[in-house]
């Protein structure tokens, strides 16, 4: 039996200066690399596959089998490109991994270069977290200096270069070809595939895209070997995560379990509902998944359970409200989220988010029209499955899950405003110890 | 060429969603162009210099200026308006200058909800400006931000792109006001607030030493993994797991 939580990722963050190189090599950094390449390349991508790793990044997709992919007949030079533009709402748990633990990054993409071929990195860092960019820069530099990156790497003759790059503020660039778009110096629009980056990615060249807590997990992976990563979690969802808890919880953070932990007990661990109140929703993986409730709380959290409960794990990003939240409210401003990151593209994305925005915002003022509700679930109708990204997919889970559980509260929106229903005031974080005592933090 | 280019593009910035083509002021000199040159050489196709090109141009003109736009086209070979598209593409471009402190509110639904809303109105209150202005004396722009991945910290604000965790409206405006005073001001987990055009700067890609200030982490990240330890909770025989006995943390679930 596994133990309920197995830090990993999390193993050296409370270490002092844990982004250290020397603190991570003093905790087994860099001894999946050496393993690695003792093994041939193709035996390293064949553990990565036999360990059952699936993308971290919302998919789920096998990451060996994704590293598979790359032709490797192609006369184009092979990249890696990190995807660590985390955007999505409620998703928190790379910012920190990457602040805590650079050198993860580091020696997982090396691997996965030495496994696919590449000799060249593309670490995409979103732009809104200048520590974490430093942080990450910072030890690109050191793993240069210490011969772990550059010609031939610790004697083995392999060389591999990483660029780390920061972004400037759009969300969309976490989808993988937006991504790739940006980095080649375009607006960050998504593009059709077929061709998909692994045969045509950056620069038109065989390209393996990963999230960064993918590749994060590879170097423990080729450490302790496949089987031993295979022995936790569950039957097709292997290994562990991190399970980023936020919102109305006694402990909100993250909690590194093995896939298939459900919501109780995760929310056991993180001392329960914020005290006095109760759970009313949460998401499993990001605004972007279908929201789940109460009766949710014992579906295992893993790709397949939360996607037999009519959801998606996605980035295991719970996000939990408490009875106090206004659902118009928080649906509202995840569309607002959606219409401010379409990238334009798509016609049903572009508008379709706008028009949600348009009438969430008087069912919100408590000026909706009746009819208002039905108009929404048209709307979603008209934007599901018909861009070229699954952006429009996310807004769609949002909507049309939220009006699904709390119809009733949309439709009050008729006639009352959400804040006379749920004042806004009672959600806040300083709210929960201002029963007793005056309020802490009011200006 | 450059002086057409900018000639056939719409002057009133506002309507247009261009940048402000009426400001032509700029502080770019020769070593900036060596600078936005030598990040061009970072990579395989220039082109793809254009996202910390950009990052430069605003760290000396204070927003993407004419000039800036006009270096970026010439250093990459590409048009005015494929450069412009791009730098109005992403949210952190500015189209008009910023103030000296960047004041990021993320309203996005959790931080809203958790208290985001209520700092967002007092800071507007406080300073006197909305969303996406500035303060008349150049000290602080203000920006509705959406989610930056500190959810487990929320509300929270980004002040230069720097982690603010935690705050509240009380909070918050006591770190304007220091900023207002000139006094140093640190990150929550990060350095002392640089102010906005040195973390552009940073962003383009120069180095300011700063990667060893602050913590590894704050109370949420660690939050799993301190409950690990006090209960002897580890990945399965993983050599990585080095057993060690920290003290409990106080308050911690049991």
């Amino acid at each position: 039996m596994t133990d309920t939580l197995t830090p990993i990722l999390t193993q050296t963050w409370d270490k002092p200066m844990s982004w250290k190189l020397s603190t991570y090599r003093a905790n087994g950094g860099y001894d999946g690399l050496r393993k690695a390449f003792g093994m041939a390349p193709a035996d390293v991508m064949k553990t990565v596959i036999d360990s059952g790793l699936r993308g971290r990044g919302g998919a789920g997709f096998p990451t060996g089998t994704k590293w598979s992919f790359i032709p490797q007949d192609n006369p184009n030079p092979k990249y890696l490109v990190v995807n660590c533009d985390e955007s999505e709402p409620g998703t928190c748990k790379d910012m920190p991994m990457l602040m805590a633990s650079p050198q993860l990054v580091v020696e997982g993409s090396i691997i996965a270069c030495y496994a696919v071929g590449a000799h060249e990195a593309y670490i995409y860092v979103r732009g809104e977290v200048a520590h974490v960019i430093r942080r990450v820069r910072a030890a690109v530099r050191e793993a240069y200096a210490a011969g772990l990156l550059g010609k031939n790497i610790l004697g083995s003759g392999f060389d591999c270069d990483i660029i780390v790059h920061a972004g400037a503020g759009a969300y969309i660039c976490g989808e993988e070809t937006a991504l790739l778009s940006s980095l080649e110096g375009f607006r960050g629009q998504p593009r059709l595939r077929p061709p998909f980056p692994a045969v045509a990615g950056l620069y038109a060249s065989p390209t393996v895209v990963n999230n960064a807590e993918s590749i994060c997990s590879v170097p423990a992976i080729l450490v302790n070997g496949a089987e031993w990563y295979a022995s936790m979690g569950t039957e097709k969802s292997k290994g562990a995560m991190l399970y980023s808890l936020s919102g109305h919880v006694a402990h909100p953070g993250q909690y590194e379990a093995p896939l298939g932990t459900t919501m109780r007990t995760l929310l056991d661990l993180a001392g329960g509902i914020r005290a006095g109140h109760q759970l009313k929703f949460f998401t499993p993986g990001g605004s972007s998944t279908p929201i789940f409730t109460a009766e949710d709380l014992d579906v295992p959290l893993d790709y397949e359970s939360v996607g037999a409960a009519g959801s998606i794990l996605g980035t295991k990003a719970l996000q939990v409200f408490d009875e106090t939240t206004s659902v118009v409210r928080t649906t509202l401003r995840w569309t607002q989220f959606y219409q401010h990151e379409s990238c334009g593209k798509c016609t049903p994305c572009r508008e379709g988010s706008w028009w949600l925005v348009q009438v969430l915002g008087r069912l919100e003022a408590g000026q909706g029209q009746p009819g208002d509700v039905d108009k929404l679930l048209s709307i979603t109708g008209q934007m599901s499955g018909l861009s070229f990204c699954v952006l429009a997919d996310g807004t769609v889970a949002c909507v049309s899950s939220a009006v699904k559980h709390f119809r009733d509260e949309f439709e009050a929106g008729y006639h009352t405003p959400a804040w006379e229903l749920f004042p806004y005031e009672k959600s806040t974080l300083w709210a929960s110890d201002s029963a007793s005592s005056p309020k802490r933090g009011a200006a | 060429m450059s002086e057409r280019a900018t000639e056939v593009l719409p002057h009133d910035f506002d309507d247009s969603g261009s940048i402000d083509w009426t400001d032509e002021s700029t502080a770019i000199d020769q070593k900036t162009l060596e600078e936005l040159r030598d990040l061009a050489g970072r990579y395989p196709r220039p082109r793809s210099a254009i996202m910390p090109m950009l990052h430069l141009v605003q760290s000396v003109d204070e927003r993407i200026s004419p000039a800036g736009v006009r270096a970026c086209a010439e250093i990459l070979g590409m048009s005015i308006a494929e450069v412009v598209g791009i730098a109005t593409f992403y949210t952190q471009f500015r189209r008009h200058r910023g103030g000296q402190h960047h004041v990021g509110v993320c309203r996005t639904a959790l931080c809203a909800v958790m208290g985001g809303d209520e700092i967002m109105e007092a800071v507007e209150q406080h300073l006197g400006i909305g969303d996406d202005e500035v303060t008349p004396d150049g000290k602080f722009s203000l920006e509705a931000v959406e989610c930056n991945a500190a959810c487990d910290y929320a509300p929270v604000v980004m002040i230069d792109w720097e982690f603010m965790d935690n705050m509240t409206p009380g909070k918050t405006i006591a770190v304007l006001d220091d900023l207002a005073a000139g006094k140093p001001v640190k990150s929550t987990r990060g350095p002392v607030l640089p102010g906005w055009a040195a973390n552009e700067r940073m962003l383009a890609g120069f180095d300011d030493g700063l990667a060893d200030e602050g913590p590894a982490a704050g109370e949420p990240s660690l939050v799993g993994l301190k409950i690990a330890r006090a209960k002897g909770w580890k990945a399965p025989g993983a050599p990585r797991t080095r057993p060690t006995a920290p003290p409990v943390p106080k308050g911690a679930p049991a």
